[in-house]
């Protein structure tokens, strides 16, 4: 069997190679999205029945806008709060590690990733226990004045934007590592060569070249976060719910399809927009790999 | 550059620099310092209630130090099974994931051919879904076919190859972007076959690729909830639904038991992959 692997030519064996994976992918990604865009357009309910019937029902998006425009802003609020965050957070860890890390860099690399080998839902868990009332926290916030006596963290927006931004920051972290560990030390020499200071070094050579990495943090971190309903269900109160937990609680508790379908739509219409807009600032190559 | 003329005065400061220099170095390292502490907190919490023996069932307050949670790891009802089927879905779902995806690699960093771009948005696009997305999908297309394939270890299986196949490929192109192409001519000037070439010499060259797909597959797997969540039906339990289910009721230190010992069998892995990689970079 020739695999012909050495030769561009344009013969069978790259459609081959990719048949079977592109199969899969079609037939459970985006034949699934073609159910879920059918569903959002049914209407019917659970009362007068088990049935929903296609009818072209586009009032099932707009009655999501309208009825849940909190739980949408809410979601970009704060998946957009908690990816600055952990862009802030990370970048001077990720330069540390690049620049000083020396022989070091891979077990520091792996301290980065290690947390994320306990199962997502007990590190939300263990925030609940670290941000509960009578925790570590919430007395060290009080004796600084930070909340009033009595203040709580836990079931607050900002609690559901922390646990965000720790559950997702290997996903900033690790992106900008290795675009900070890419950068020829000599470009920064150079500039300071030609008496740049440091900081100016920083802004003007070491940034602009670390920004590939910043743009697939960014996207890496928000657009988990934006659909997350762990957070905000477990470190949340229903006035912090995000739409992730109205999309969960239609589909499986109420089984009102076609409205969650449609959420599900907007959500991931409106991350698309986003995603596209920011490929167009920087060029799609650089998202696709 | 208008600050070339301010910069000349440089020299004069330059003690002062120094010392400047000589505190942000440390700064950024005590700031290292705080971070890693930051993201090891939870689990030091998570491995200290391990040890914990709690009066209520929530494991939230310390109430006494306990060996029993590790000796008696699968004494709550269901805990075991769950912890099987979530290796067993992750082990065959990596398995099936890292060969559709390394062949998928091998066609996109091989060829030229019609519909690359599409192709690569294609395998893009899950990688930008939001999980809650993938799951929702998911379940209505199983709740149409639910008389073929039931919901559960297959509906299950299914969904984690679909979300694994996109890391495989992306984590087996990075390895064979940098690839030396001369070394697979070499070993066809040398009479090797393109067969015995691939065996011989590129397989062995992507293996660590290869390898690091595998594990991200699985620990990708084992991890997942969400999707899972929508898709297992309502009588198959891996572990992270397990812990779910739990958190509403009451959380058995049980739990942290074996969200710990996961972690130690991870860390311990990357470890001795990190000690390997310095030993042969010493040696080289």
């Amino acid at each position: 069997m020739g695999l012909g692997l050495f030769h561009r030519h344009r013969g069978a064996t790259p459609y081959l190679l990719l048949a079977p994976g592109m199969l899969w992918l079609a037939a459970f990604f985006l034949v699934p999205l073609g159910f879920l865009a059918y569903q959002s357009l049914e209407s019917g309910s659970i009362i007068a029945g088990f049935g929903y019937a296609f009818t072209w029902a586009w009032s099932n998006y707009s009655s999501a806008v309208r009825g849940y425009t909190g739980e949408f802003e809410r979601s970009f609020e704060y998946a957009g709060l908690a990816t600055v965050i952990a862009l802030v957070v990370s970048y001077p860890v990720a330069y540390w590690i690049a620049f000083r890390g020396g022989r070091w860099k891979n077990l520091l690399l792996l301290f980065i990733v290690a947390p994320f080998f306990v199962t997502y839902l007990i590190r939300t868990l263990a925030w609940q226990t670290i941000l509960s009332d009578h925790g570590l926290v919430v007395r060290l916030l009080t004796d600084i004045h930070l909340i009033s006596p009595g203040g709580r963290v836990l079931a607050t927006g900002t609690a559901v934007v922390a646990g965000i931004t720790y559950n997702f920051l290997p996903f900033m972290a690790l992106p900008l590592y290795v675009s900070l560990e890419q950068i020829d030390q000599t470009l920064i020499e150079a500039a300071e060569d030609l008496y740049a200071s440091k900081w100016r070094a920083f802004l003007r050579v070491t940034f602009p070249l670390s920004l590939p990495g910043v743009v697939a943090g960014t996207l890496l971190t928000f657009i988990p976060a934006a659909g997350d309903f762990i957070n905000a269900q477990l470190l949340g109160s229903p006035t912090s719910h995000m739409i992730g937990n109205v999309i969960q609680s239609k589909f499986l508790g109420l089984q009102d399809y076609p409205a969650a379908a449609a959420m599900s739509f907007i959500l991931m219409a409106i991350i698309l927009a986003l995603v596209l807009v920011y490929a167009r600032v920087v060029g799609t190559e650089k998202l696709t790999g | 550059m208008t600050s070339v003329a301010a910069e000349i005065g440089r020299p004069r400061r330059s003690t002062l620099g120094a010392a400047w220099a000589y505190v942000r170095r440390h700064v950024l390292t005590v700031y290292a310092i705080l971070f890693f502490a930051y993201l090891l907190l939870p689990i030091g919490v998570v491995a200290a209630f391990s040890f914990n023996h709690p009066k209520g069932r929530f494991n939230f307050t310390w109430k006494g130090f306990t060996f029993s949670n590790w000796t008696h790891w699968n004494a709550i009802p269901g805990i075991q099974s769950a912890v099987v089927l979530s290796l067993e879905i992750a082990a065959v779902a990596s398995i099936i994931a890292t060969a559709l995806g390394t062949l998928m690699a091998l066609a996109l960093v091989r060829y030229g051919f019609r519909g690359r771009g599409t192709t690569n948005f294609i395998i893009f696009l899950p990688l930008s879904t939001p999980e809650i997305v993938l799951g929702a999908s998911l379940l209505t297309l199983f709740l149409h076919v639910s008389s073929a394939i039931p919901f559960g270890f297959w509906t299950i299986l299914i969904a984690h190859v679909m979300f694994c196949v996109s890391f495989a490929v992306v984590t087996v192109k990075a390895r064979l972007v940098g690839f030396d192409r001369h070394l697979e001519e070499a070993a066809m000037d040398l009479g090797a076959n393109e067969w015995t070439t691939f065996q011989k010499v590129t397989l062995p060259l992507i293996a660590p690729a290869i390898l690091a797909a595998l594990l991200l597959c699985f620990a990708i797997s084992v991890d997942d909830f969400v999707v899972t969540y929508f898709v297992a039906g309502t009588n198959t339990v891996t572990f992270p639904i397990f812990v779910w289910g739990a958190a509403r009721v009451a959380t058995p230190p049980q739990i942290n038991v074996i969200g710990i010992a996961f972690f130690v069998i991870a860390v311990t892995a990357m470890l001795g992959n990190v000690v390997l990689q310095n030993r042969r970079a010493k040696q080289a």
